[in-house]
């Protein structure tokens, strides 16, 4: 009579079992090889992955290509099942917290190797997203696009507190001294968003003081370092100050959606929100690049790759396809859709371009300053504890330096558990 | 009812051989009866069990190989303080979810109500919450909690209280989402108590008022006592649904809430260890470790019942 919890135990066999049967079709009896493309993101780049097959089976006709789509939020469980049962899809989107566990257990297709045969040109790819998916010395992916984080900011807000734009100049005392001007607690705006998340709000300031996550040998956790903590502190000051609304009221209110109606003046996030922040109507917004701290500028960068699955039926008609599109061809589609910036150098301009209204140069205006995403081999056995840690950290009355140190500790462990 | 119990014995004692035939086929008939059950219980309930239990002793990789480790993984449970906040909820949780007994008998005092008018209407009303889709339950509270705009807080507002981040807070997160789940149980709860109050003979009020029971002393003395069956049977299923709390919490309590250490139940933890982490073996371990203490409290309640149930 423990209903749920083996029902749960027997949906993961389930999940299993019909990922067993949807993916990875075999040759047609006309020599037609099929491949699969998973991928999670269907309303911003399902339509581009559609033009991209289209292009891709008019040059090649004996090979068709199923698009298989799973949101985010199961995308992982649904891949690792069926990875698990030898049938997960040919080809597949990866990202950098995870593509250290996948290549280490043997579940990606090394393709150092074909890329030297066919002379493929990694140097068009910037540098981070090139070491971000080499493993041990072995590539496993070609980086499909990138993103890095920038200052948004409410013009409308600015004119009424007249405060003049964030630019490329500003430093953490230049956001200071803006957050308080526009905090308006009558009104219920609010100068910054404060908000626990790693990506877009503080992993960059971490960098900004000159701390880290993770070392570079992957062994030890950065949250016990004084420039970690600095980093960390910069948020908590505007949250200790109610520069910013508190972590339970952007719990509440999701603060994209507070940014968008008119709530918070400035805001950390990344290139792959521009475009509904630049389509939503009454919000007259724009980005710069982040500003500087202590230890100089910095801004988190991380992008997605496509690998070929290690036990795909087709290693051939797979590369193939692989190599499309890692090609000067495929990522023009994408950018020219607007949703993400496409990792083949010289096609950023047209991603540009794609929305006039708003700076998005200040995206790749950062690019030398980029800090590749902090992951280790096992990023999952930690990360969701570093969100609750830091969550936690980011309340009211609790103190930044206690409670990242307790996680450092957490941190390790994890990081001493992997292989 | 008492033709057929004559009449059977009659006829066969008329032909022995009948009898025996007979009796071979009630044997087929019977398991083929109870096959259907039998078979999705073994497969769906019991078979998971066996293979959790066998897991739990296993550690993974990530792609499903997976190497005996004996006991680790419980040794792991020990030290694991995320897990003992885990328990500690879920029992809160269990404990606190059966104040939903005494509001549904209420409820269903009321329903049973001799001449209320609009009787279905109300019945559906409370039977609502029960067969609505956990999905739809989480996302109506989470509006009526929202610290900002939500409802609550604009009612309170009203009355001059301030109201907080009610699933945000981490001293209210916890009382929320019980709220939340002692309602979408009421309906239910409430069916099976109306059953029993109407199963309870008329001629026994009657005779308590013509003894000079008021209505007060007839509840406690009466109605109480001939519904307790009923309210042992409720109070078994909600400590069992409580100890497995996990869609509501799933829902309401996502990635990055400052409550969310106070308000993970043992199953949703169990969820991210296997399923977010990848760590399946040590996963099968909490289960287990869930398993057996809802076993365990489960038995005391069957064991205490003589104290306090009444069989008519």
């Amino acid at each position: 009579m423990t209903g749920k919890t083996w029902a749960l135990v027997c949906a993961g066999a389930l999940v299993a079992g019909l990922a067993g049967c949807s993916s990875s079709g075999g040759g047609d009896s006309d020599g037609k090889v099929t491949l699969t493309y998973a991928y999670w993101d269907e309303k911003n780049q399902g339509a581009a992955m559609k033009k991209i097959i289209e292009e891709f089976t008019r040059t090649h006709p004996s090979i068709e290509v199923k698009l298989q789509f799973t949101p985010n939020k199961e995308y992982w469980t649904k891949l690792q099942t069926a990875a698990a049962g030898g049938s997960a899809p040919d080809v597949f989107w990866m990202n950098g917290p995870r593509i250290g566990l996948y290549a280490s257990q043997g579940a990606l297709m090394p393709i150092s190797d074909q890329i030297a045969q066919d002379k493929v040109d990694m140097g068009k790819f910037p540098k981070s997203l090139v070491d971000l998916y080499t493993i041990d010395g072995k590539q496993y992916g070609i980086p499909k696009d990138f993103d890095t984080i920038g200052l948004w900011y409410n013009k409308a807000l600015f004119d009424a507190a007249k405060v003049a734009y964030p630019d490329a100049s500003w430093t953490w005392d230049d956001v200071r001294a803006a957050a308080k001007k526009l905090t308006d607690p009558g009104k219920g705006v609010y100068g910054i968003g404060a908000m626990a998340w790693p990506q877009e709000v503080y992993y960059n300031t971490i960098f900004q003081a000159g701390g880290y996550v993770v070392s570079d040998d992957k062994k030890k956790s950065g949250y016990d370092d004084p420039a970690t903590i600095e980093g960390l502190k910069f948020w908590k000051e505007f949250l200790d100050q109610k520069l910013s609304p508190s972590i339970q009221q952007m719990t509440d209110n999701d603060p994209i959606e507070m940014f968008k109606s008119g709530k918070l003046a400035m805001w950390y996030d990344g290139s792959y929100d521009a475009p509904q922040y630049a389509k939503t109507e009454g919000l007259a917004a724009d980005v710069a690049p982040l500003p500087a701290g202590p230890k100089g500028k910095a801004t988190v960068i991380h992008g997605l790759a496509n690998v070929v699955y290690a036990k795909t039926k087709h290693p051939k008609e797979a590369w193939e396809f692989l190599k499309f599109l890692g090609s000067e061809q495929a990522n023009k589609i994408q950018a020219e859709s607007g949703a993400v910036i496409p990792a083949y150098e010289g096609l950023q301009e047209t991603w540009v371009k794609s929305m006039p209204n708003v700076h998005l140069q200040a995206f790749i205006d950062q690019l030398p300053d980029a800090k590749p995403y902090p992951v280790s081999k096992n990023t999952a056995g930690w990360s969701a504890a570093e969100t609750d840690a830091i969550t936690k950290a980011f309340s009211d009355g609790q103190d930044v330096e206690t409670v990242a140190k307790q996680f450092a500790a957490t941190m390790n462990a994890a990081l001493s558990q992997e292989k | 009812m008492s033709t057929v119990e004559r009449a059977a014995p009659a006829r066969a004692a008329a032909h022995p051989a009948t009898r025996r035939r007979l009796r071979d086929r009630e044997w087929v008939w019977g398991y083929a009866m109870i096959a259907p059950l039998v078979l999705g219980l073994g497969v769906f309930y019991l078979w998971p069990v066996v293979q959790s239990v066998y897991y739990s002793f296993t550690e993974w990789t990530l792609f499903g190989d997976s190497s005996w480790v004996g006991l680790s993984n419980y040794e792991k449970l020990f030290t694991d303080a995320a897990y003992g906040k885990a328990l500690r909820n879920t029992f809160l949780y269990g404990g606190l979810s059966l104040l939903g007994i005494p509001i549904s008998i209420a409820v269903a005092a009321l329903l049973n109500t001799k001449g209320l008018k609009l009787v279905s209407f109300y019945r559906t009303l409370y039977f609502l919450p029960v067969v609505t889709m956990p999905t739809a339950v989480a996302m109506i509270w989470t509006w009526l909690y929202n610290g900002d705009y939500g409802l609550i807080n604009y009612a309170l507002s009203l009355v001059g209280i301030e109201g907080t981040s009610w699933i945000a807070n981490p001293s209210t997160a916890l009382y929320a989402l019980v709220l939340v789940g002692v309602w979408t149980q009421i309906g239910y709860n409430a069916v099976i108590f109306m059953a029993g109050l109407q199963s309870i003979p008329s001629h026994l009020y009657e005779a308590a008022s013509i003894d000079g029971a008021g209505r007060v002393r007839q509840f406690f003395k009466v109605t109480l006592p001939l519904l307790s069956p009923s309210v042992f049977f409720v109070s078994v299923l909600s400590v069992i649904n409580g100890l497995q709390m996990f869609d509501l919490v799933y829902l309401m309590f996502r990635k990055g809430n400052p409550a969310r250490e106070d308000t993970q139940t043992v199953v949703s933890l169990f969820f991210s260890r296997a399923f977010e982490e990848g760590a399946k073996g040590y996963a099968a371990a909490m289960a287990v470790v869930l398993m057996l203490i809802t076993l365990l409290l489960t038995v005391v309640q069957f064991r205490m019942q003589k104290r306090w149930v009444h069989y008519a």
